[in-house]
């Protein structure tokens, strides 16, 4: 049974659909990338995960579950229970997700009150612990710090601390480094993955960093505009991808363009809630497009463990098949 | 924090200087001195007015008078009423009671009707709730007090007969003065009934004089308590699986108070000032009511001994609750 499945969820605001029909699951243990440009519904969708879409957000799925239970199903307490503890996420500004009232170590305490419970003691206890393990340097002094006294990337140590308190069994990061420079990305991406492997935690590592998900990740799904437009081994992703806009994404790399004077880039932009295209939602931007492309939905073809959604996905060579 | 409130209180002496400067030049700039107005319409001769004026020290120049009055102040004296004859602070401290008792009820009600619906309002954004406590609030914010005053009296008092008119207390009492307050008066003097009729009395001015302070904590609250909500740090206390009225209390209204607290001790400050409309429409014997009437009667020192107590209760206030913000707020704490 994976940990988490996901079949054709959709988050939708009024008629703007920021999710559109995603499936995907991840495996205990398992690195999962999501990667795609901003807008794509990367976060939307790990927020409707966590429960944590808003009115006037609305959520649906054929299928919405986490080690065989229906998140959809289940009333808001019960779906508490498994926020938090079984579930975790931290996310991208590690400076304004810490509030900035109470210290670190209330912060930290407060997740395992909630999820575990415990005296005074025991709780100060396991939250010096839980400091000691994101690295964080004399945790005793720390706990009494407020966040405006942290660096950021001791903050999103502290998230991390947090997300880590009830040993989650699934992980979300959703762009754990992008505020961060990039000296201490580094260690914070180590850090993950070191107790991503020490608890044997699924890991859902939603990221711009296509570099970072080739390093780390087992399986990658890409998004654009709410959709996923192929997904699969990491690796094969992105020495072949099949998919136009994972190409054009690979090609945008700054690597990828080593001797050329302009990075390459796709015309146009992410459609919006007005200017959806009727076929392919690349078709606009896609350098392959053919009449079919324009006038008729794509859907997603080839084995489960390699998907790409597109009418002319491309070869071995990366040019599309005919 | 010391050193803060020493940097405050520092701030202080050029604002009592100018209010001094200030009630002092006002108040003479007002048509009419003391002595034609206790003459009245009879009207008083240039001899007689010339003997008063030196009696009373009016004849000397004006700064020498100011310099007498400064003087007096440093020394902790604020002259006597010319109409009374009765030292200002005496008469201040005679009628401050009242004033403080309106004032605190009225500021209870305001900030237990006002801050939950504020709360609520940001929580159920958008929603009939939200749309009718902003109507409500704009209403009393812009409403006329004297006319909200009449009216609730007429509904309240006159047609249904469940509260008095006005005054502190029923006739058939009387109760000793102790403490100043009728509520305690009331409650110790152990007559059967009047505690009841102190409470019934203070009801309709503390809502009339509540409803202003009440609208503006409301809308302050809920504009920033929706500020907070869309905050990082209340979808990471979400994503912790916490209860949502801990989310709400706990993380985002520790943060949504710091500017409602500015907010409420401003309005408790011109409270404690003395509320001249209520005060006037419910015969409440406060020092508001004093203030108008001593200007009316130019009874100079009480208008400017009055004033600048009043000033010094604002400055105070003000001074509290920058130090009640320190302690809400750690980041204020923290900074030198």
């Amino acid at each position: 049974m994976s940990l988490l499945t996901l079949d054709k969820l959709s988050v939708t605001f009024g008629n703007f659909r920021a999710v559109d029909q995603i499936s995907y699951s991840v495996e205990a243990g398992e690195v999962l990338g999501i990667v795609g440009e901003s807008g794509s519904g990367k976060s939307v969708s790990s927020l409707s995960v966590m429960g944590l879409i808003d009115h006037p957000g609305k959520v649906k799925a054929a299928q919405l579950t986490f080690m065989g239970q229906d998140l959809l199903a289940m009333g808001e307490k019960q779906r508490r229970k498994i926020t938090g503890s079984d579930i975790a996420m931290i996310f991208q500004d590690p400076m304004t997700s810490l509030n900035p009232c109470y210290t670190v170590g209330y912060q930290i305490i407060e997740a395992l009150k909630t999820h575990q419970g415990g005296n005074k003691k025991q709780l100060q206890q396991r939250a010096i612990e839980l400091l000691t393990l994101v690295g964080i340097p004399a945790p005793e002094t720390r706990m009494s710090a407020y966040p405006h006294q942290l660096s950021g990337g001791m903050s999103q140590r502290v998230m991390i601390a947090i997300a880590i308190a009830c040993n989650p069994k699934l992980l979300i990061a959703d762009e754990p480094t992008t505020a961060l420079d990039v000296t201490i990305q580094a260690q914070i991406i180590d850090l993950l993955i070191n107790l991503q492997q020490q608890k044997q935690m699924g890991l859902v590592l939603i990221t711009h960093d296509l570099a970072l998900v080739a390093e780390v990740a087992h399986r990658v799904i890409v998004m654009y505009a709410g959709q996923i437009v192929e997904s699969g081994p990491a690796a094969e992703v992105f020495s072949t991808p099949k998919h136009p806009y994972t190409q054009a994404l690979l090609a945008s790399l700054p690597e990828s363009a080593a001797g050329k004077s302009r990075l390459m880039a796709l015309p146009g932009v992410v459609p919006g809630q007005f200017d959806r295209p009727s076929g392919c939602l690349l078709s606009p931007r896609c350098p392959y497009a053919t009449e079919r492309c324009h006038e008729e939905v794509p859907p997603a073809q080839g084995p489960l463990t390699r998907q790409v959604k597109c009418h002319t996905p491309l070869d071995m060579n990366g040019s599309p098949i005919k | 924090m010391i050193q803060f409130i020493l940097r405050r209180l520092s701030l202080v002496i050029p604002t009592f200087i100018g209010i001094t400067l200030l009630t002092f030049t006002l108040i003479r700039l007002i048509p009419g001195d003391p002595i034609e107005v206790m003459a009245g319409e009879r009207g008083v001769s240039a001899a007689r007015h010339a003997e008063l004026s030196a009696q009373l020290g009016f004849d000397q120049p004006l700064y020498l008078q100011y310099f007498r009055y400064v003087s007096g102040v440093l020394q902790g004296d604020l002259g006597n009423s010319l109409v009374t004859k009765e030292p200002v602070m005496r008469e201040f401290l005679t009628l401050f009671p009242a004033t403080i008792e309106l004032a605190l009820c009225a500021a209870i009600f305001a900030i237990l009707v006002g801050l939950p619906a504020g709360i609520i309002a940001a929580v159920k954004r958008g929603t009939l709730f939200d749309h009718s406590v902003m109507t409500f609030s704009l209403t009393g914010y812009s409403m006329p007090i004297f006319w909200w005053a009449l009216l609730l009296m007429l509904i309240f008092s006159v047609n249904l007969g469940w509260t008095p008119v006005s005054g502190r207390i029923d006739v058939v009492y009387w109760i000793d003065d102790v403490t100043g307050f009728m509520l305690i008066d009331a409650f110790l003097s152990g007559e059967e009934g009047a505690f009841g009729s102190a409470v019934a009395h203070l009801i309709l001015p503390s809502i009339v004089l509540g409803t202003i302070p009440m609208a503006v904590i409301a809308r302050m609250t809920r504009s920033s308590m929706l500020e907070v909500l869309s905050e990082d740090y209340i979808r990471t206390a979400r994503a912790k699986g916490i209860a949502p009225w801990r989310v709400i209390i706990i993380h985002a209204l520790r943060n949504a108070l710091i500017p409602v607290i500015t907010v409420i001790g401003l309005q408790v400050g011109i409270l404690l000032s003395g509320a001249i409309l209520t005060e006037t429409v419910f015969a409440w014997p406060g020092i508001g009511k004093w203030l108008i009437e001593s200007i009316s009667r130019r009874d100079y020192p009480v208008v400017q001994g009055g004033i600048l107590i009043v000033a010094t209760i604002i400055i105070v206030v003000n001074l509290l609750v920058d130090i009640t913000y320190g302690i809400v707020n750690p980041r204020i704490r923290h900074s030198r």
